[in-house]
């Protein structure tokens, strides 16, 4: 049941300095992961939908989407993804600083798979990932990659 | 207040190993046990014998039961505007891509497999402890209703208490 290729992750993020973060800890944890950067929704969405530049483009296997996203908000990111037949059935994870109780209720309302709040210190942020790689990259059962 | 986790699982076996394996993971949390779909439901709406019972955490959702299937709750759950903010985790044996896929398609909150060992089975409870019930930020729905109660005075928890369980 191996997947031969890295799993691929897409990571929804504007802010530079997060998106680094994100990077260099993936580059810790023991399993090969691809990890593609959209810097907003709109991107995200042409990302997935194999569109403009993305036409090559793989299929995700987990979705890491921030919130406070310019253009398009996260929450429209998240509806448009669980109402899309084709799309939503990867999983996809908020991952945001927002500790509000709206954005924690309104996103599990859109369906997504469950929300994380970003630490602000390096250390939490990177056992963040490990915890994220540990949990959704090895423990759980991802819908199996189409070809493409 | 401890943290409320609905196991809906119809095989006596596994529900004993969920225990088991809750008790070494984490003391906090109480496991209410419902062993068919019908079942979930009524506890999940607080209907019949379940006219106290808690709003849950998290939902564990075996998919193969008796009387309604774990699909159907699913489904139901989902697109019911009260619940379908309660993460449901599949827990379930099949390997079936199909399963796999339709479950992600109801919005389960995510798929897992059952181990048929106890250390697998043991490490994966504690898996789901240690990341959802430590890590991820849950909905605090539960939490704003007991408040709610405890405003609305005693009146209606002892109310509700000392009333036979409505026959259906």
């Amino acid at each position: 049941m191996r997947k031969p290729i890295p799993l691929q992750v897409l990571l929804v993020e504007d802010n530079a300095g997060d998106v680094r973060l994100t990077q260099e800890a993936f580059k810790n944890v023991d399993i090969p992961i691809q990890l593609h950067v959209a810097p907003d929704g709109g991107e995200a969405i042409a990302f997935l939908r194999n569109e403009g530049e993305h036409k090559n483009a793989p299929r995700p296997d987990l979705l890491l989407l921030d919130l406070n996203l310019p253009k398009m908000h996260g929450h429209d990111v998240l509806a448009l993804i669980k109402k899309d037949e084709s799309l939503k059935s990867i999983p996809t994870v908020i991952l945001t600083t927002s500790q509000e109780e709206a954005d924690v209720t309104q996103t599990y309302q859109l369906q997504a798979n469950c929300y994380l709040s970003k630490p602000v210190q390096l250390e939490a942020f990177e056992t963040l990932v490990k915890n994220i790689s540990d949990f959704w990259l090895t423990t759980v059962k991802l819908p199996q990659r189409q070809s493409g | 207040m401890p943290t409320h986790v609905l196991l809906v699982e119809d095989n006596p076996g596994d529900v004993q190993l969920t225990q088991e394996a809750f008790r070494e993971a984490n003391v906090y949390i109480q496991l209410h046990v419902v062993t068919d779909g019908v079942e979930a439901m009524r506890f999940l709406k607080r209907e019949g014998t379940h006219t106290l019972a808690p709003r849950p955490d998290l939902i564990l959702l075996d998919l193969n039961l008796p009387r309604m299937d774990g699909r159907e709750v699913l489904f139901q759950i989902k697109t019911n505007a009260n619940l379908q903010t309660i993460p449901v985790v599949i827990l379930t044996t099949s390997q079936a891509e199909t399963d796999i896929v339709k479950s992600y398609e109801l919005h389960a909150n995510c798929y897992l497999n059952k181990p048929v060992e106890w250390d697998a089975f043991a490490s994966l409870v504690k898996s789901i402890n240690d990341f959802w019930l430590t890590k991820v930020r849950l909905p605090q729905q539960r939490l704003r209703e007991a408040d709610l109660y405890s405003k609305n005075g005693l009146e209606q928890v002892s109310g509700a208490s000392f009333s036979k369980p409505r026959m259906r």
